[in-house]
């Protein structure tokens, strides 16, 4: 379970948040739009725990534990193996010890990089890595995943690609968040909807049958108008 | 009144006394018997000291202050008392070996307070540097509290370097007139120039912290 | 607590394999050091100065400023792929966080100097034979000081500009402390006198670990929370 209540941020005199509460439970999945500078990062760093909001609060059900983060970068070490980072990352969030070697096998195997586990990660390719931090982000077995703007940089292949992975392996009675600043990404796994412009949300409901192309139109008006 | 007002009341006065203390010390004291006067140069050497320290101190009050309550007011209030702090410190650095020179034959010495003031220097200007590298506010006054507590943690580290020092390398004796053993008029008068040292402080920092406030307002801060 | 320490241990593990698997930084510090000796040699004019009397500061001002080349890489490590960001989302504890890197920080920093002093009794055939023990073990105690400020200041310089040069301009006064009673202690023994004789430094530089060291624990997470 997910709630924000009252959220309000600043930057200096730049408001990142002004305002902003919801509630999300087991099997939602939020897809957020919003320009850039809407404070759709911020959002997503508060309900991570990156960032300490002034106002308002966050709770994510289990705490750090229990969250998953995928941004542009993949946070992985460049010098250490597929492996190791999974394992290393595994450490960090307490997996058991006898646990962490399957884990990391499963992950490896459901994401194509078994063969490429050894492998340290700064050879491997952009789409590589984006699988990889895939893995990292599922390791622990969260039960809410952050993403942003995880498309950036991924050419229409493997974007597509991601979009398939996430839909078979973010789903399954997570709570998923996925902030993005382009409508056609991503609008197919979203169970909800809201637009974020200037800290607020202009817009917040169930995708219910909408499809890319109403909901893009409502997404321009909205951030025309806001 | 608005605070720059007030700040500029307060520096005007302090700046009005400060030429009573000249005057004071030049013309109403007595010359120091052993040094001349050069001593003369002391009743704005130690004040200046005092004045930088308080700064340092205050510093370190207010950083602590801001990382307990999150409250901008103490970064800004930091802020404006490393500045002023720094100015001290130079006016006591510079005023130090014009003094040193005719009473102890040499620029420099590393006695005690001389080795401090020069660290305060060094601490303050490395605090404003920081905060000039740091674009972001709450980054930068969050980096700024830390270094300004640590450097008051500092300090009693230098001061206890020194003495140690000292009575490793026991420097020649020389004549320096100590608070305490100051005759009557010598002591009022250095009394009097703490005080109106501390006052020029307070007006300092009242105007540096209104100019912070003009300029976060103008949205430059 | 256990948890504060194993998660220390993962990650300064971590930081040790990627630093001994890439060498780049070991490498540069050790052949720094080096080169900074070998230009005091060529500084001096050993008909005016003994060598005995000098060798003390020249030891440990080499070691400062090797010291110094090294801390900067605790957290040039995290900012490839943003790892940092990574860490900050676990579960571990900001502290955990500190003393992983003080402790990796002090590692490379002792092993720079176990490549160093070899070299500097060469270089200025200094007789440390009698005296090998303690003289290790005041530049552990001094080496601990160093890193204490030194991993909490490179932690805030990583995210300013020109974070090369504001480490040393903000780092270097604080180093005068240690390094005034490390030069003491170190004459001391070169100069086969008894330690009974430094006491007071040597509670100085003691002290002055135990202060920083809790104090840098304390302010750490101010640095990396927002």
């Amino acid at each position: 379970m997910l709630r924000a209540e009252g959220l309000r941020h600043s930057f200096g005199s730049v408001r990142a948040l002004d305002g902003i509460s919801f509630t999300l439970s087991a099997g939602q999945t939020l897809v957020l739009f919003g320009p850039n500078g809407a404070g759709k990062t911020t959002l997503l760093k508060v309900l991570a725990g990156l960032t300490r909001p002034e106002a308002g609060r966050a709770d994510v059900a289990g705490g750090r534990r229990a969250v998953g983060w995928i941004g542009h970068q993949s946070l992985l070490y460049g010098h250490l193996t597929v492996r190791e980072n999974l394992l290393f990352w595994a450490a960090l969030y307490n997996v058991p010890k006898a646990e962490r070697g399957r884990r990391a096998a499963d992950l490896l195997a459901r994401l194509g990089l078994a063969d490429r586990a050894e492998v340290p990660v700064r050879f491997l390719s952009r789409g590589l890595m984006q699988r990889a931090t895939i893995a990292r982000a599922l390791i622990h077995e969260p039960r809410v995943l952050l993403l942003d703007e995880p498309f950036t940089g991924l050419d229409l292949a493997a974007a597509a690609e991601f979009r398939r992975l996430l839909g078979e392996l973010g789903g399954a009675g997570r709570i998923v968040v996925l902030a993005t600043h382009n409508v056609d990404e991503g609008i197919e796994l979203a169970t909800d909807v809201a637009f974020q412009t200037r800290g607020r949300f202009v817009h917040f409901a169930p995708r219910g049958a909408r499809g890319a192309a109403e909901i893009g139109e409502a997404y321009r008006r909205a951030v025309a108008s806001g | 009144m608005t605070l720059a007002q007030r700040g500029r009341w307060v520096t005007g006065t302090a700046l009005a006394l400060l030429v009573a203390v000249y005057v004071r010390a030049l013309v109403f004291t007595p010359v120091e018997r052993f040094q001349g006067l050069a001593q003369k140069i002391f009743y704005l050497h130690v004040p200046a000291a005092w004045s930088a320290m308080l700064a340092m101190g205050l510093v370190g009050l207010a950083s602590i202050l801001f990382l307990l309550m999150k409250d901008y007011r103490f970064d800004r209030f930091a802020a404006a008392s490393a500045e002023v702090g720094t100015v001290f410190a130079l006016v006591m650095l510079t005023t130090g070996p014009i003094w040193a020179k005719p009473i102890w034959g040499t620029w420099w010495t590393w006695d005690a307070r001389l080795t401090l003031t020069l660290f305060l220097f060094f601490l303050f200007v490395g605090y404003l540097l920081l905060r000039g590298a740091v674009a972001e506010a709450s980054l930068r006054a969050h980096y700024s509290a830390v270094l300004g507590i640590c450097g008051l943690v500092l300090l009693p580290f230098v001061h206890l370097s020194v003495y140690l020092f000292r009575t490793l390398h026991p420097q020649p004796v020389v004549l320096k007139p100590s608070a305490p053993s100051l005759p009557g008029s010598m002591l009022a008068t250095l009394l009097f120039s703490f005080g109106v040292f501390t006052l020029l402080y307070v007006g300092f920092v009242m105007q540096r912290y209104a100019l912070a406030l003009a300029r976060e307002a103008r949205g430059d801060g | 607590m256990g948890d504060v320490l194993r998660h220390a241990w993962v990650i300064a593990r971590k930081d040790l394999v990627l630093e001994f698997r890439s060498r780049t930084a070991l490498v540069s510090a050790a052949v720094f050091t080096a080169l900074v000796l070998t230009v005091f040699n060529f500084g001096r004019d050993p008909t005016a100065v003994a060598t005995v009397d000098l060798a003390p500061s020249i030891l440990w001002v080499t070691f400062t400023f090797a010291a110094m080349l090294a801390l900067n890489r605790a957290f040039q490590l995290e900012l490839e792929n943003q790892a940092l960001d990574g860490l900050l989302v676990s579960p571990i504890s900001r502290t955990s966080l500190f003393w992983a890197k003080f402790f990796a920080n002090w590692v490379f920093v002792s092993v720079v100097e176990a490549i160093g002093l070899p070299l500097f009794v060469l270089f200025f055939d200094v007789p440390v034979g009698g005296v090998l023990l303690p003289l290790v073990g005041v530049i552990a105690l001094a080496t601990a000081g160093f890193v204490a400020v030194g991993t909490l200041f490179s932690a805030m310089v990583i995210r300013t500009r020109f974070a090369e040069l504001m480490l040393p301009v903000l780092l270097l006064p604080f180093l005068v402390p240690p390094l005034i009673g490390a030069v003491q202690v170190t004459a001391q023994l070169l100069g086969g006198r008894p330690l009974s004789e430094v006491t007071g430094w040597l509670r100085l530089l003691a002290a002055f670990d135990i202060v920083f060291l809790t104090l840098a624990t304390l302010l750490f997470p101010a640095t990396v929370n927002e």
